[in-house]
């Protein structure tokens, strides 16, 4: 070995480490507000602790040119938090956090692509966010659910009040959750997966 | 000059630059996922380039894309290229990611149900 010091490699503990036999992975997106609780939702049900990832603004070109002038770029980085659950002997489960809002949506290209579907956690003090998400999402044709956070100094809605709030189709499911608890967190992905269950038994649904 | 690496600011787009030889992840064929696991296929080798001898370290048991890029403290773009040369000279395997579009599978939703039901 020829580490120069003392600290160790950067790399998943040894706990962290999958089977050789994981073969497949799946993710699921975590979307909403900034504040909202994403990162402690992927944190309370992650088997690993919460990793971070990062872009830059640039890779998108959001309308920054071509030209070789490194020296006018402001590398913004946008970091998404990310964490893992083994469903089993092949199979990963990824959840990655990401922000609602409209100037982070450079990044949702390469998120969903692929991705099982989404869980939209709102925060009852900031809906505005969820709007935009929401409608985003149904554009993208992304299943999603809805889950509010319940923050205890949040003022608490009835849930069918908040559907309709919301404006959100019957068909999606809308759940209350605490974000800090890993059963809830749980719960919240139980109820992604069973719509997405739903939807694959009766496409016409979606 | 024995510690090329000192000098660079962390992911300053300079260092990036040197690191994937000028290249971006955004005109190959986006064949690589975030959750693509990539697996080695042997260990190290001298004279690699201290990045993909990192990404040969790290992926002794399979890993995916994201945690390669959130263990080197690279971007995503960037681990991406890095990973084509590798996958090019056939130093690592690629396990596809499960896509929704494949999905007549309700044998994975399920699988997925069980397996948080163990949470």
């Amino acid at each position: 070995m020829d580490f120069r010091n003392s600290e160790p490699p950067s790399g998943p503990r040894r706990e962290d480490v999958l089977p050789q036999t994981a073969s497949a992975a799946v993710k699921v997106v975590v979307v909403g507000g900034f504040g909202v609780g994403k990162t402690t939702l992927v944190g309370s049900v992650s088997e690993i602790r919460p990793l971070t990832t990062e872009e830059t603004m640039t890779q998108a070109g959001v309308g920054v040119d071509d030209t070789a002038g490194v020296e006018r770029k402001s590398s913004t980085t946008v970091a998404m938090d990310f964490g893992r659950i083994s469903i089993n002997d092949e199979l990963v489960l990824y959840l990655f956090g990401t922000p609602g809002q409209q100037r982070f949506w450079f990044l949702w290209n390469g998120l969903f692509e692929g991705a099982l579907g989404a869980v939209v956690l709102v925060d009852t003090r900031r809906l505005e966010v969820s709007f935009e998400v929401i409608d985003r999402l149904e554009e993208r044709g992304v299943p999603f659910v809805v889950a509010v956070n319940s923050f205890p100094d949040a003022p608490q809605y009835p849930l069918e009040e908040l559907r309709g709030a919301l404006d959100l189709p019957e068909t999606v499911p809308l759940v209350q959750c605490d974000a800090r608890l890993r059963e809830s967190s749980r719960d919240v992905l139980m109820t992604l997966m069973r719509h997405l269950y739903s939807l694959a038994v009766t496409p016409e649904a979606s | 000059m024995s510690d090329p690496g000192g000098d660079w600011e962390d992911a300053s787009p300079e260092r990036l630059y040197v690191i994937t030889g000028g290249r971006s992840g955004a005109l190959g064929p986006a064949t690589l996922d975030l959750v693509t696991l990539i697996v080695a296929r042997s260990g190290p080798k001298p004279g690699m380039q201290p990045e993909h001898a990192a990404i040969i370290r790290l992926c002794q048991a399979p890993l995916s894309v994201a945690e390669i890029s959130a263990y080197l403290g690279l971007p995503v773009s960037v681990v991406t290229v890095l990973l084509d040369d590798l996958l090019a000279a056939d130093l690592v395997l690629s396990r596809a990611p499960v896509a929704r579009a494949q999905l007549p599978d309700l044998a994975l939703i399920e699988a997925v149900i069980d397996g948080l039901q163990k949470l």
